[in-house]
């Protein structure tokens, strides 16, 4: 009864966001429907057993899909009226895409009513998938593990060699240098003869 | 643990390429050169490592490389062309004021994923080499980033290299759908006992080409000739040579292995592969004016005379595609190391042009040169005549002889834009003259143009050599 209740709760809210993404005039608003949307699939997920799954997403999606989309909203500035302009033009496509989009759901659903379906392969066993992942990911795959960390650590190396400028004549706070200093270095006694003033 | 002892050149290739990163932020002065001769040893030592030190077969990480005779031919020839091409790189680097030590770094990490290529037994392994090496070589490409061109030339080989990235990844996720396993002999089993599905053959000509774009062979070529002209010149120079040859042998481990039984299916994409290659690097290269332009012309036409004998399917056919690999490679470090010594006062000059005349004033690169464009047509005391004798005679052996008529055409026509580079250069009035090279650059190009001699080669080629590449060829079988 409550996974009845918990699964019509996270899809409703899944698509009633997802809905609001396409239909919120403002961009940062769409993603952030966005991201409702992934953590209502991630709820589901948890609901079929698949909790493994449902943290990645949470954690790929919402920590680095979603955030980028909102820098490049905020940070950009995409004219989102002259995009709409071509509305009326690509409507004809837009249809078709849709058509094709409906006909395939109603095939899913007459398969499913007509009992042509393949139940869920459900894992019964007394570890979570999470500890059977981490059992073979440092072992069996330990090297796809180790070498898919060099690849992104050539990737970091790669932006840092195409971007980082390094300028000339930029002031650097040196805090050893600051510690450093002694009374002497830093005051100077000055003479200073009256009447004449510091000059 | 054995399984290590067999991957010990690949770790060290790993760890003395983060430890030269280390080395690297730290502030000493001329880091970059130092960086770099240590990376030009490490290669050779990796070289030496792969090809003398594993003398046992075998298997590491529960099947994920197999290090066996071919992965070490491969892997020797590969390091010594990446070493080659750091040590050609050099004084370009200097002179151009590109010189940082990332550089070499990334050489490191790129031969690392041509390594895990050549290596591959699992469609994981596969892809994560091909990424490791294509991310290093972008930003290669672009390594020049003031440079409009050399950016231009570094996004469009991303773009592209992200779509044969996209085609690879399906290929496997069709593979893995269809017969349940990464493993290549486990694919091989299991096209065995299931038989034939269509899912398989479909997942099989992505691989091939997404593999396809990595060895430019058309008609996934369209990005060679942009990317060639637009990257620095040692850079192109290092792309024309090993990683196509750990991409092609990719290739043949490919069809070899997981799908050795269903030779008639991946024959069709190899021959249509080799016929456009040959073709179209035959004719694009006719109207060029830009020597490296030229040059990528010519490396499609020389990938296409590569799968020809690859299609034939035999121990032979493979025997003939490691011979010519090896002298392609050979000669396009000698090429290159004489387009780099075109350097007139004002900088680099790169047009077919400015060749004009050299053997006056430049006597010992015309000579060089020549040697180099004879071998690429196969003009018979070269060893390019040996190369395409090799190649060709196993396609002729399985029946293959129109593919075979269809190369030796396409030969001809691409004759004719060798021997304009070889009448540019003796029969036409000089315009400048090149400044003196240094050293590394000259002394390359003599290397590699005397080793193209074929009377020099013959003891090896009859010999040693021939049992190198022979056990090399079957241990794939």
């Amino acid at each position: 009864m409550l996974v009845a209740i918990s699964f019509y709760l996270l899809a409703f809210v899944a698509i009633a966001s997802a809905f609001m993404v396409v239909a919120s005039r403002n961009p940062v608003h769409s993603v952030m429907f966005l991201i409702v949307t992934f953590f209502s699939a991630a709820g589901l997920f948890i609901l079929m057993g698949a909790e493994f799954l449902a943290l990645l997403l949470v954690m790929v999606y919402v920590g680095a899909v979603a955030v980028l989309f909102l820098f490049v909203v905020m940070m950009l500035d995409v004219d989102f009226v002259e995009l709409k302009q071509g509305f009326l033009q690509y409507l004809p496509f837009g249809f078709v895409v849709a058509l094709i989009l409906l006909a395939e759901m109603i095939m899913v659903g007459a398969a499913y009513f007509t009992g042509e379906t393949k139940a869920l392969a459900t894992y019964s066993g007394e570890k979570s998938n999470l500890e059977r992942f981490g059992e073979v990911l440092y072992t069996d795959y330990a090297f796809f593990f180790e070498a898919a960390g060099l690849v992104l650590l050539v990737a970091m190396i790669g932006a840092i060699v195409l971007t980082l400028r390094e300028r000339d004549g930029v002031r650097k706070q040196d805090i050893t240098k600051q510690v450093g200093r002694t009374r002497e270095t830093a005051i100077e006694m000055v003479d200073i003869e009256s009447g004449q003033g510091v000059g | 643990m054995p399984n290590l002892y067999l991957v010990i050149p690949e770790i060290l290739l790993a760890v003395s390429a983060s430890l030269l990163l280390g080395f690297g932020v730290s502030k000493t002065k001329n880091r970059a050169p130092i960086v770099r001769l240590i990376a030009i040893a490490v290669l050779v030592l990796y070289s030496v490592l792969s090809f003398l030190l594993g003398s046992q077969d075998g298997e590491a990480f529960k099947g994920a490389l197999i290090i066996d005779g071919y992965a070490r031919y491969v892997k020797f020839f590969i390091g010594m062309a990446a070493a080659a091409g750091l040590l050609l790189a050099g004084d370009y680097l200097e002179r151009e004021k590109l010189d940082k030590y990332e550089f070499s770094v990334l050489t490191l990490y790129a031969v690392l994923g041509m390594s895990i290529m050549v290596s591959a037994n699992n469609l994981l392994a596969l892809y994560i080499g091909v990424e490791m090496q294509a991310l290093a070589l972008y930003v290669m490409a672009a390594f020049n980033r003031d440079s409009l061109r050399a950016s231009e030339a570094g996004l469009k080989y991303f773009v592209l290299g992200a779509l044969s990235s996209g085609l690879l990844l399906y290929g496997i996720s069709l593979i893995y759908g269809f017969t349940g396993t990464l493993n290549f002999e486990a694919v091989a089993t299991s096209i065995q006992s299931n038989g034939l599905s269509a899912g398989v053959v479909a997942g099989m000509v992505f691989l091939l080409c997404g593999l396809g774009f990595k060895i430019s062979a058309a008609p996934f070529h369209m990005w060679t000739p942009d990317v060639y002209e637009g990257s620095p010149t040692p850079v192109t120079g290092f792309f024309a040579g090993a990683p196509k040859f750990a991409a092609i042998a990719l290739i043949a481990r490919l069809v070899m292995g997981p799908f050795g039984d269903i030779t008639d299916q991946w024959q069709q994409v190899i021959i249509v592969l080799a016929v456009m290659s040959m073709f179209i690097g035959a004719i694009g290269a006719l109207r060029q004016t830009n020597i490296k332009r030229l040059m990528a012309y010519s490396s499609i036409a020389n990938m296409g005379y590569a799968l020809v004998p690859l299609a034939a399917g035999t121990v032979s056919g493979l025997r003939g595609m490691l011979i010519f690999m090896t002298i392609y490679l050979i000669t396009v470090i000698g090429v290159f190391a004489c387009i780099l010594q075109m350097r007139i006062r004002d900088g680099m000059v790169e047009r077919i042009s400015d060749l004009s005349g050299i053997s006056k004033t430049n006597r010992g690169m015309a000579i060089a040169m020549t040697a180099f464009m004879l071998s690429l047509m196969g003009i018979p005391p070269l060893l390019g005549f040996f190369g395409k004798l090799f190649a060709f005679y196993p396609a002729v052996q399985s029946g293959l002889t129109w593919l075979v008529v269809l190369a030796l055409i396409a030969s001809v026509i691409g004759a004719f834009y060798y021997l304009r580079v070889i009448k540019t250069m003796w029969f036409d009035e000089s315009e400048h003259e090149f400044i003196n090279p240094v050293r590394a650059l000259s002394w390359t190009s003599a290397i590699s143009a005397l080793l193209l001699i074929g009377f020099v080669m013959i003891p090896f080629v009859a010999r040693t050599g021939q049992d190198w590449i022979s056990i090399a060829a079957t241990s794939l079988f």
